[in-house]
């Protein structure tokens, strides 16, 4: 009787494992001039879908419950609402004028949009498909980030220079902080302690401090040997979840730079395809994926090691990536 | 009668100044039109907010020299919008820092005062200029006693001489100068092995200059210049050429006697003759230089690094597209709004010292960041190498290495710059 049930729990778990592996591990990446999503397995790192969505796709978020992707379409004024099942646009929701960046608040069904020529971040209820409210701020607002708890979003303004602090209870902005130049990116880090802003063409990364009312504490500089400084610009920011290490996009050098989030050390530089933009760690942080505008691939990185050790390729100008929660 | 028309106003004013200054100009058919000074109504009166006055100082339209292309449209205001938006632009940052940045504006009949215009400016309040001056008017107000302190960024002028042996340390220039252009093209043109160039100028002063600053970029990049010959007809009335009327003969039968080239490089500055050269030439070669494959500091195919952003906002208040002047002027009035946000000041010398530092960095939508060239005051920028309808290229192109930056390959270099403050 014991052996049957062992035997029969046995079998269970196997057609548990079934769909799971089934599932395995997806990476997307939009590709802005081809206007698709390439689907990458995680597994055999391969593309193995590419899906159609509208003009000009570049930031990419999952819904809170992990059964939509959002593809903002920046020449179509809207979000493509992507079905994880059947991975096809099933819905389109109007966002303002060019999205370019979109991320969803972790308590509400809202998502947040940089509307770059309005100069507002607007908020969407996708739920119930309605426009919530916008959130007045600098001149091209791009990068945001959401604090886990709901509370804050960190909008960029590229030619303000800006990191306006928005508290999202009441969808005001209450802090500006002046951060450097053509600020792209805002991550907060695990425990929401601190927000990672990077300057494009400045080729820093400003740590704003939660705690003091959001102002600098530091500024990570970039010196990557025999490589003009100007190419070097900072991007796409990713953080592990256990606090050690920062990941930073650095553009046109083709480097990606290995940060301790604890003394802010650059650690190391790892060479990738060209124009890097965008960076997604996978679900056991194990592995990072870069988007590489030029050469139009992504870059798999080894964390352990910080080793790059494979380079897909993708479509024309592949800008954001995520990895399937 | 006043020579000028002057108006102060932020942002906000200044549209609706410039609206209703269009209705008026269209009410009154006189060739003169004049506005006294409109102050500004300091809206937040709060007493933390320091100001920043800015005059520009512009001339009027030569109608003389209009495009010979009939379907280019002939800019309003070229010069003083891109001001304008800088200062809105500025001002976005500003609010929330406590800067307030004001434009006062003259512009100057074509024969009259600059002098005067630069006077009104002062009157107006303001502390820093941008011109929008050919060189010589510009260099009238470099010597006016009523400059007095103030600083001078030239948005116009590309002469060579302003930045060489003319400098001046109350000058800084915004606009690239023709050894900038003519290095760009010629990096570009080397990276395409196009290195047997034949250079056909026109009869003007201004093409003299830039026949000049080609031959320099061809040696410097080591390009053979194998022919030059003038175009020795006087500049045309506008019109719609239509190829079989002449011009399909006469630009053959001018270029059949060049010795064989790989491209050939037009100097035209003032766009009377350059426009009927493409494939109209004695042997299959690309056009470049003023027309054909041009460069320029701006332009509106160009959407690179956000320029779409910039486009489209100037399009939204000038309703034209940006030209070169306009961003050589948005480029003086932000560099000094990224300067004043920086260091949290609008003094003078703090501003001065700041924008002339190392860490001065502006974000120009050109990819790279651009600053002062010290020895000089002149802005290292990225430059377009363009076609009509899409940009070609940006130069510098990869592998022109500099020690201290690859902009610096473009334009006079430190070691052999002629200006010394």
């Amino acid at each position: 009787m014991r052996f049957l049930t062992t035997g029969l729990m046995a079998v269970l778990g196997a057609l548990l494992l079934l769909p799971m592996t089934a599932h395995a591990e997806r990476i997307f990446v939009s590709n802005e001039k081809d206007n698709t999503v390439s689907v990458i397995d995680g597994e055999s790192l391969e593309v193995v879908e590419t899906i159609d969505v509208g003009r000009r796709p570049r930031a990419m978020v999952f819904n809170n419950d992990g059964t939509e992707l959002f593809v903002a379409v920046g020449d179509d004024e809207a979000i493509d609402m992507v079905d994880l099942e059947t991975l096809e646009v099933v819905r389109t929701q109007s966002s303002g004028e060019d999205p370019e960046v979109i991320r969803v608040d972790p308590k509400r069904p809202y998502i947040y949009v940089s509307n770059e020529d309005d100069n507002i971040v607007s908020i969407l209820d996708y739920e119930e498909r309605r426009r919530v409210g916008e959130i007045p701020v600098g001149i091209e607002p791009e990068g945001i980030g959401v604090s886990s708890d709901g509370k804050w979003l960190v909008a960029t303004t590229e030619t303000s220079n800006m990191a306006h602090i928005v508290d999202l209870d009441e969808q005001e902005a209450v802090y500006h902080r002046l951060v450097g130049a053509r600020p792209r990116h805002a991550e907060f880090n695990h425990d929401d302690s601190e927000v990672w802003v990077s300057g494009e063409i400045a080729g820093t990364v400003s740590v704003l401090d939660r705690d003091d009312n959001f102002n600098i504490k530091h500024t990570i500089r970039f010196d990557v040997q025999g490589v003009p400084r100007e190419t070097v610009q900072a991007v796409g920011v990713e953080m592990t979840s256990d606090g050690r290490y920062a990941f930073v996009a650095l553009g046109p050098s083709n480097r990606v730079a290995v940060v301790d989030q604890e003394t802010y050390e650059v650690l190391d530089y790892i060479l990738v395809g060209q124009r890097v933009w965008h960076l997604a760690l996978n679900g056991d942080e194990s592995r990072l994926f870069t988007t590489n505008g030029v050469s139009g691939d992504v870059t798999v990185i080894e964390v352990d090691g910080f080793e790059a050790i494979k380079s897909i390729p993708v479509g024309r100008f592949p800008w954001g990536v995520v990895v399937e929660p | 009668m006043t020579r000028t028309m002057l108006t102060l106003c932020n942002a906000r004013q200044c549209r609706w100044i410039s609206t209703m200054t269009r209705w008026l100009s269209a009410t009154i058919a006189a060739g003169v039109f004049v506005t006294g000074p409109v102050f500004a109504q300091d809206d937040a009166t709060d007493d933390d907010t320091e100001t920043i006055t800015i005059g520009y100082l512009g001339l009027e339209r030569d109608p003389d020299r209009e495009p010979v292309s009939v379907i280019e449209p002939i800019p309003e205001n070229e010069g003083l919008e891109g001001a304008r938006l800088a200062i809105e632009d500025n001002n976005a940052s500003g609010q929330f820092i406590g800067q307030e940045f004001q434009l006062v504006e003259s512009i100057v009949a074509r024969d009259g005062d600059v002098e005067a215009g630069l006077e009104d400016l002062a009157e107006a309040g303001a502390e820093w200029v941008v011109s929008g001056l050919p060189r010589e008017q510009l260099e009238t107000v470099m010597e006016s006693e009523a400059l007095g302190e103030r600083i001078v960024f030239n948005a116009a002028a590309p002469d060579d001489a302003l930045r060489g042996d003319a400098c001046r340390p109350n000058l800084f220039h915004t606009t690239p100068s023709r050894r900038m252009l003519a290095d760009a093209l010629a990096q570009y043109l080397g990276y395409k092995e196009w290195t047997d160039w034949a250079l056909v100028y026109g009869n003007t002063e201004e093409d003299e200059h830039l026949l000049q600053a080609f031959r320099e970029s061809a040696e410097r990049f080591g390009h053979d210049v194998v022919d030059e010959k003038m175009w020795p007809h006087e500049p045309m009335a506008r019109r719609a050429e239509g190829g079989f009327h002449a011009i399909q003969r006469e630009v053959p039968d001018f270029l059949q006697d060049l010795e064989t080239h790989d491209v050939l490089v037009v100097a035209d500055e003032t766009d009377y003759f350059g426009e009927y050269f493409p494939y109209q030439t004695a042997l299959p070669r690309p056009v470049a230089g003023t027309q054909g494959l041009t460069v320029t500091a701006w332009h509106r195919a160009h959407e690179s690094w956000g320029a779409v952003q910039l486009q489209r906002r100037f399009e939204d208040q000038a309703g034209r597209w940006m030209t070169p002047r306009d961003f050589g002027a948005w480029l003086a009035v932000r560099s000094l709004g990224e300067s004043t946000a920086r260091i949290g000041s609008v003094e003078r010398d703090e501003v001065l010292e700041y924008m002339l530092g190392e860490e001065f960095e502006l974000a120009g939508y050109l990819g790279y960041p651009v600053s002062y060239r010290t020895w000089n005051q002149q802005l290292r920028q990225p430059i377009l190498v363009t076609g009509p309808r899409a940009v070609a290229s940006v130069s510098p192109q990869e592998g022109y290495l500099h020690p201290r930056t690859m902009l610096d390959s473009l334009g006079a270099d430190e070691g052999e710059s002629q200006c010394d403050f």
